[in-house]
């Protein structure tokens, strides 16, 4: 009994094997780096091999540091980080901006407050403003919720907003998406996600009067927005130009623009 | 011919037991190789006592992250040793045996849920009470305590349990017939008799709460801040680590693998004074 089902699974693996060794050897692409831009890459990889099936592209995630790390050490031919300002280590890195990303700040949906200057924004996350009220708010403490250090979202933020330090008691949750689901919990918290993901469960704040709509955004009208870059290490050649092509043609920003991001253009 | 087989069980045996062993030497072996020569090369005063820990200027002290493992570890011994000790007391001494058969193993499956499905009940449910009831962001020390509280009840159960049912029966006979209510029997006889096992139980309930990782991550608020109160958000040793790891390179990421070390010494602390207070009191009985 055993062994009969020993040889056929032994037969359906030779087969197997057979049939996928069949056809042209693949050229293999592997990008890593910022989570925020991960399940785009993934789309889009999914895409591009439908139509050119002489290639594999394999998506990771890591975050940008690994990103850049990555294609630095050719660990990743293409890597991918969220920052505003490249680090040194990206410097000796061809920088290509694929998409652009709107930071937005977001509220529970019951607090009134719907307007926030910059200057308020960082006063709040320093810890200088505590209370609704000083805002035009209720009455309430603010909880302030923050991501992670390293985090590529958190750097950006800090930079355009300029001068944080964050205050000490604040939240630090490791995701988008907890933040999101900490702040649609408590009526009192604020904190900052990615423009995609915003959802009926938080409310998004004007920024120096500025929606943070997509309009707004690709015009550089609101100010708390990060570009999305993918680093190749020299000039991208090949089928690795092909795909970073095929990202920047119409059909892959479209792509990049039903999924929540914005266009790089 | 059988002794032969009988050697060769016997070898497979021991490479299997010492592979188990190999392992617990090869992960100690690397952690302390990766983060112990930070801890040097930082300061360990610098590090161990330090509450700055700003890994992008290059700060790091966990001083916050220490006092916050131990409160919150000490809030959940608070609340699961006694409950813990009390409910196995009720189970084998006040219930009938059949019953406790069938609600035994039931508490026992509490130890089978996903530490996140406790997370995302503390998230869910415990959060807001705190922070509508009590004030404060809600994810804070205290509902991680409470969290990590019940995570360890099965632990604690369920061993206390084996060490109360191991009592011999004669033990509880004689104490009745000399006129001891069920209750003085239980206080001044059983409890005595089970001791070891107890404080066992307790001392493996601690183990898991100040290993426990996700369900504090979510429910702990995770902010770098020094505790002043209960309803504080902390960040625990462990929470560091799972945080931070995924974006860490260089120092960063040494700095989490001596956090590591600080964590892995700090267990070996316990449990050795839990245990050399174990053997005391063994010795005294």
């Amino acid at each position: 009994m055993f062994k009969k089902y020993f040889f056929l699974s032994a037969m359906l693996l030779t087969l197997l094997t057979m049939f996928f060794g069949c056809g042209k050897a693949k050229v293999p692409i592997t990008m890593a780096g910022s989570t925020a831009f991960q399940p785009f890459a993934e789309k889009l990889a999914d895409q591009y091999m439908q139509s050119h099936n002489n290639v594999t592209i394999t998506v990771q995630g890591g975050g940008s540091a690994v990103g850049i790390q990555s294609a630095n050490s050719g660990a990743a031919q293409i890597g991918m980080a969220d920052l505003v300002t490249l680090p040194q280590e990206a410097k000796s890195l061809d920088a290509i901006v694929v998409a652009k990303d709107g930071i937005a700040v977001v509220v529970n949906p019951k607090n009134t407050v719907t307007n926030l200057t910059t200057d308020q924004v960082r006063d709040i996350f320093n810890g200088k403003i505590t209370n609704w009220k000083e805002l035009g708010g209720l009455d309430a403490p603010i909880t302030v919720v923050s991501r992670e250090a390293g985090s590529g979202t958190r750097s950006s933020f800090e930079q355009i907003i300029k001068d944080i330090n964050l205050k000490r008691d604040a939240l630090i949750q490791d995701s988008n998406g907890t933040i999101r689901e900490t702040v649609a919990n408590d009526a009192n918290a604020v904190g900052y996600i990615s423009h995609g993901l915003i959802n009926e469960k938080v409310k998004a704040l004007k920024i120096d009067g500025q929606e943070s709509t997509a309009e707004s955004i690709t015009s550089g009208k609101y100010k708390l927005v990060r570009p999305i870059f993918l680093l190749v290490k020299g000039q991208p050649q090949g089928e690795i130009k092909n795909f970073i092509d095929y990202i920047l043609s119409s059909e892959g920003q479209q792509t990049i623009k039903s999924n929540g991001l914005l266009p790089a253009k | 011919m059988k002794s032969l087989s009988e050697k060769g069980v016997r070898r497979i045996l021991m490479a299997v037991a010492f592979s188990a062993i190999s392992a617990l030497l090869l992960i100690t072996l690397f952690i302390i190789n990766e983060g112990v020569p930070f801890i040097f090369k930082y300061g360990v005063g610098n590090f161990l006592f330090s509450s700055d820990w700003h890994p992008q200027q290059m700060k790091f002290g966990i001083f916050p992250m220490i006092t916050a493992s131990l409160w919150v570890t000490f809030g959940a011994m608070l609340l699961g040793a006694p409950l813990g000790v009390a409910v196995a007391l009720f189970l084998s001494e006040y219930v009938p045996r059949p019953i406790m058969r069938i609600i035994k193993p039931t508490i026992e499956l509490l130890a089978a849920i996903p530490s996140v499905v406790y997370g995302f009940i503390g998230v869910i449910v415990l959060a807001p009470l705190i922070r509508n009831y009590l004030g404060g962001p809600g994810l804070s020390l205290l509902s991680g305590s409470i969290i990590l509280g019940i995570m360890i009840l099965p632990t604690v159960i369920s061993i206390s349990i084996d060490s109360i049912l191991a009592v011999p029966q004669s033990y509880r006979e004689g104490s009745l017939a000399l006129g001891a209510t069920t209750w003085q029997t239980i206080n001044m006889v059983t409890v005595k008799a089970s001791k070891s096992g107890i404080i066992a139980s307790i001392i493996l309930g601690l183990g898991r709460a100040i290993g426990e990782t996700m369900a504090v991550i979510m429910v702990a608020g995770n902010s770098v801040n020094m505790p002043h109160s209960a309803l504080d958000s902390v960040r625990t040793l462990t929470a560091n680590i799972a945080l931070e790891m995924s974006y860490a390179t260089g120092l960063h990421r040494q700095a989490l693998f001596a956090t590591g070390v600080v964590l892995f010494v700090g267990i070996i602390i316990l449990n050795s004074i839990a245990s050399i207070a174990l053997r005391k009191r063994m010795v005294k009985g």
